[in-house]
């Protein structure tokens, strides 16, 4: 009985105050969406924002579906591509990354880059006058800065990709080597002394191993970018924006009215990364 | 065929490391030059000049200060009220336990947008906003979820053995927690600080909707430098912003190393 106290008590201080902090968040979030905004006088619930979002006629539901359209563009991209590159650079050169402790430094250096400031260094790289720019005009393939691609502040978000799928695919390598570390290298083996080629090692081993950290890790990908701010912010255009840059916007506007949408729409992120998360784990939970 | 992987894997991690090392370069080459313009690679003047008046701006300078203040703050916070939490979740079996881990985990994937607009009217209410320990208390959110899985996952592997040992042999209980396990699990505390000073260094809009543009931090001044500043200023800024990263990866590469993976999530910017 005392066990159980002492066990309850340590976890009272952590838990609670996340409970407090994140479970306040979200009732506020929740109640200010249904339009309860006492400081304006306004203490009924309705659903009208949500209505004014998702079928409109308004000027807010145009640029929902299309900032929705545009994140799940955004996110689904650069999480199809780290995955995808994670996969080939662990297929290929994995044994040899594990045993370079500066390749590993590297990824881990990576990792610890704020997005800001990664971001911030992608945009004066490939800016039109920036350094690639310029190697691009040394090497003659470019006369004028104008002739170089718009690779940030674009409007297909190539930017924005670009950035996460840099970001990404290092943390995916790092996932995937310590997976590895921990399980294939003896079946690697004993599958190779049994006479399989390299393929088959691929097909039936090193995949079947590497895939539920893989999708794990992925969706988690998917959740942080489809509700990150800074990134988008910098690197994307007016029009289209990704929701969360249109949810702050519309929080920060002065009309109260548009708050409530705000609101609406971080509560639609937070459903939408929630059951994304939900999945990483449940993906998680089974393989190990 | 052993000589051609030889030369794919040479020339796949060269690549990587350009990739990896070319903002870092860029943030270098723009700071210490003056007048590098289009279409030249590589600066023909150098200086330190603007590094040097940007170290000694008062504005740079207290942002450096506010920043280092609330990332201290928040992460001593975060070690003293996830200690228990951790200790519990990595050593012991109880019912729930589950549960608990899944309320950690909720605020990291947590879109940053809807934690700090959601805790702006009731920060706004009990006159936290624009004060430093509203900010520390936000950064709060992603922070302690990583405290407490770093050092669950220390607990995990910890042997409560040797405490006990202590004990029967009459140590304190603050001659148990310095002189046993402390020493024992050290790596993974340090990792643990580190990462928590570091996760709130990083915060930008968490700080932004709390801090009210009242609480500058180092981010805040760099996230508004970008709309209209010099590249110079800007990535002299950046560097300032980034040393303290790339210091903990330094310090921790060891650790790090042979622990490659151990992270959970990534850092959120």
């Amino acid at each position: 009985m005392r066990e159980r106290f002492l066990t309850f008590l340590s976890l009272v201080p952590a838990l609670g105050l996340i409970a407090l902090l994140f479970g306040a968040s979200l009732l506020y979030g929740i109640t200010q969406s249904l339009g309860y905004l006492p400081f304006i006088q306004q203490e009924t619930l309705s659903l009208e924002a949500y209505r004014n979002l998702l079928v409109g006629p308004s000027a807010a539901n145009t640029e929902f579906w299309g900032s929705l359209g545009f994140s799940l563009w955004v996110s689904g991209a650069a999480t199809l591509l780290s995955a995808l590159l994670a996969l080939v650079i662990v297929t290929f050169i994995g044994e040899r990354l594990r045993a370079g402790t500066g390749s590993l430094m590297l990824l881990n250096l990576n990792l610890a880059f704020p997005h800001l400031v990664w971001a911030i260094g992608l945009s004066l790289l490939l800016a039109q006058s920036g350094l690639l720019a310029r190697i691009a005009t040394l090497l003659g393939l470019i006369d004028a800065p104008a002739e170089f691609p718009v690779l940030v502040r674009d409007r297909f978000g190539i930017g924005i990709i670009l950035h996460y799928v840099t970001k990404g695919t290092p943390f995916l390598i790092l996932m995937l080597l310590s997976v590895i570390r921990s399980q294939t290298e003896a079946y690697s083996m004993v599958a190779e002394n049994l006479g399989a080629t390299l393929w088959q090692r691929l097909r039936y081993v090193t995949f079947p191993l590497v895939l539920p950290g893989l999708t794990a890790g992925s969706l988690l990908i998917f959740a942080f970018v489809f509700g990150a701010y800074e990134v988008p912010a910098l690197l994307g255009v007016r029009f289209p924006r990704m929701l969360s840059v249109l949810a702050l916007e519309f929080f920060r506007n002065p009309d109260l009215g548009s708050r409530a949408e705000g609101m609406a729409i971080s509560v639609i992120m937070a459903l939408v990364v929630l059951v994304v998360a939900a999945t990483a784990r449940h993906l998680t939970s089974r393989s190990s | 065929m052993q000589h051609i992987s030889r030369i794919t894997f040479h020339a796949s991690r060269i690549t990587l490391y350009v990739l990896l090392l070319a903002p870092i370069a860029v943030f270098l080459l723009h700071a210490f030059s003056v007048r590098w313009f289009y279409p030249q690679v590589v600066p023909t003047e150098w200086t330190v000049e603007p590094f040097l008046r940007q170290l000694g701006t008062p504005r740079t300078r207290m942002a450096l200060v506010s920043s280092l203040q609330i990332g201290l703050l928040t992460s001593g916070l975060a070690l003293l009220v996830g200690y228990p939490a951790a200790r519990t979740l990595g050593l012991r079996e109880f019912p729930g336990k589950g549960l608990a881990f899944l309320l950690v985990f909720l605020p990291t994937v947590m879109p940053p947008v809807a934690i700090g607009i959601g805790l702006n009217i009731l920060f706004l209410r009990l006159g936290l906003t624009g004060t430093v320990l509203g900010v520390t208390l936000v950064h709060l959110v992603p922070v302690l979820p990583y405290v407490v899985f770093t050092l669950a996952s220390v607990f995990a592997r910890y042997d409560p053995n040797f405490e006990h040992q202590a004990r029967v042999l009459g140590a304190s209980p603050a001659q148990i927690f310095f002189g046993v396990t402390l020493p024992l699990i050290l790596p993974g505390m340090l990792v643990a600080t580190l990462f928590a000073f570091l996760v709130s260094w990083s915060q930008y809009l968490l700080t932004l909707l709390i801090g009210g543009g009242q609480v500058i931090t180092l981010p805040i001044l760099l996230f508004s430098t970008v709309s209209g500043g010099n590249p110079t200023t800007i990535s002299v800024l950046s560097l300032l912003f980034v040393a303290p990263p790339i210091l903990f990866i330094l310090l921790t590469a060891r650790y790090l190393t042979s622990e490659a993976g151990g992270y959970e999530v990534t850092v959120r910017g």
